[in-house]
């Protein structure tokens, strides 16, 4: 049974991927489309081995720069969450700010962030990436905690626990199974952000610059190559954070059935 | 009676110490945007050392209210309460409380969720001997081989015996039960009424539960004290003498019926839907 079921987490996706892949060989033989309209994935290893060296340097900067906006943003994300969830007063005053700020769209702030901090680019690109992150996190803390129902805290008040051993012993871990899930949002999002920043201010880093290059060179199959990679980027650290997930909120997990 | 802040004379400390709980004319209203809302207002309870004390009374007569002023969890507007002949401020360690939702910590096992009050008191007991006291209590309610499981692997009534043993786990003087049985198909309250019968046998303590269920109330305590409808105060007191060990079948014998008669008028009573007679002792 659990043989089976490892084939299945494996080979299932595998098995929707290479489907998908021969539905889009298809679909661009079918339609006779030219590269320049629509890549095949028959175009894309071409692609790949051409500038193999560009796709790892400039893979890793994307990456790094996501995970260190992304790490900020859990930092960020979660302190932010702490104080309006446990003050009312705060989340009154914070929420509709966030939320503005959330509507706002990030395309436009690059511009204003990539001309307050001239030339530091891997500060913009993480920062662009924190920006675009942490609001899921904020608001997934904010409302586990504040949805914390109060008898869970009177078992431990009505001993004498301090605020503090209430949060660490009861509110935090209770609200680990909301955080992953904002964490996954994020995750995706993060690299969004990254990419803003690569592609709308390119200064050669980045898949985003990659991106921006095949743009100029009318290199088509590079471009949807540098997709394809930003694809396997977001699913790598998907995965890394419902690996985490497992680790410290697998018991939210109910088996079904 | 009442002579303001100071220490209490020492026949009067005497006579609070004798009740293990004491609440005197206590008053307490909640502010809401409409105003304040009075939920207490005159209220009288004490609970001997040993003693179990149901308390009953309409919805919303802030039965619920008076469990958090005896956990020490809030204050009230007025009057006192005696925990051990020590006036409570606020949350004391030897207290346990048990509500309608066993709030079990799901990322626990139940063994681990009944030690965690050992986590927060100080205890003299060592690890070891802190886990044998939990598998003691599990085994106690029928609990036994299940001390690894989660709480969301165990029935309703399964997890409610596991928040009584985390109630008991510090060895607590006072045991606060707020309708913990209340959520559970007849059948398992009745099972559990008889474990708690056993529970006081092995682990004696000192009770108030809050009930809404008539039958539970003198089944389980040795005094019944109605509150009357909001703002309440304890309208009326019913003695019921121990009897040896209660079965089940004691609720079907005419001293039941009329116990139960004469609960549930006061209960019409205090919702004002039957005229009270001068004179409710």
């Amino acid at each position: 049974m659990t043989a089976r079921a490892a084939f299945n987490s494996v080979a299932v996706p595998l098995l929707a991927l290479v489907v998908f892949l021969a539905f889009w060989e298809w679909l661009v033989w079918f339609k006779g489309w030219p590269t320049f309209k629509m890549a095949a994935p028959s175009d894309l290893p071409p692609a790949y081995s051409r500038h193999w060296d560009l796709f790892l340097t400039m893979g890793w900067q994307t990456l790094w720069r996501t995970v260190a906006g992304l790490l900020l943003a859990v930092v960020f994300g979660t302190l932010l969450g702490m104080i309006m969830g446990f003050s009312r007063i705060m989340r009154d005053a914070l929420y509709p700010l966030l939320v503005g700020f959330n509507a706002i769209p990030k395309a436009t702030v690059v511009p204003i962030v990539a001309l307050i901090f001239v030339g530091q680019h891997d500060f913009n690109t993480v920062l662009l990436a924190f920006m675009i992150s942490f609001f899921p996190i904020a608001v997934s803390v904010s409302i586990g905690l504040s949805t914390l129902e109060p008898e869970y805290r009177d078992i431990l008040r009505a001993l004498g626990a301090s605020q503090a051993t209430i949060f660490w012993k009861i509110a935090l871990p209770k609200t680990l199974p909301e955080f992953f899930g904002a964490l996954k949002v994020a995750a995706t999002l993060a690299f969004i952000g990254t990419n803003l920043m690569e592609i709308v201010s390119p200064h050669g880093r980045g898949l985003g610059a990659l991106f921006d290059s095949g743009r100029t060179n009318s290199d088509f199959p590079l471009m949807f190559a540098v997709l394809i990679a930003l694809a396997f980027l977001g699913i790598v650290l998907y995965y890394i954070v419902v690996a985490l997930e497992k680790i410290f909120a697998g018991w939210a997990e109910r088996s079904p059935g | 009676m009442r002579q303001g802040g100071g220490a209490p004379l020492p026949d009067q400390a005497k006579a609070l110490m004798q009740d293990l709980i004491k609440i005197k004319g206590v008053r307490h209203a909640y502010q809401t945007d409409s105003g304040p809302l009075p939920v207490l207002d005159g209220l009288e309870l004490s609970v001997p050392e040993g003693g179990f004390v149901a308390v009953v009374g309409p919805s919303g007569c802030g039965k619920s209210t008076l469990t958090r002023l005896v956990a020490g969890l809030m204050k009230p507007d007025a009057g006192e309460v005696w925990l051990h002949g020590e006036r409570v401020r606020g949350p004391r360690a030897t207290v346990g409380m048990a509500f309608q939702n066993p709030v079990l910590l799901e990322w626990r096992s139940i063994l681990k969720n009944v030690l965690l009050p050992l986590e927060i008191v100080p205890s003299k007991l060592s690890r070891k001997q802190a886990e044998e006291r939990a598998r003691f209590l599990l085994a106690l309610v029928g609990l036994e081989g299940f001390e690894d499981k989660r709480p969301s692997e165990l029935s309703g009534g399964m997890r409610q015996r596991a928040s009584l043993c985390r109630a008991l786990i510090h060895q607590p003087d006072v045991l606060i039960l707020d309708e913990p049985f209340g959520a559970l198909d007849a059948f398992t309250r009745e099972d559990l009424w008889m474990t708690m019968h056993q529970v006081k046998e092995r682990e004696p303590f000192t009770g108030v539960l809050i009930t809404h269920d008539l039958r539970e109330s003198i089944f389980l305590a040795d005094q019944v004290v109605v509150l009357s409808g909001r703002p309440a105060r304890t309208q009326y007191v019913l003695d019921v003498p121990k009897a040896g060990p209660r079965s089940l079948d004691d609720l079907y014998t005419p001293e039941a019926a009329e116990r139960l008669n004469i609960l549930r008028h006061q209960i019409q009573i205090a919702q004002g839907r039957a005229p009270a007679e001068g004179g409710a002792s």
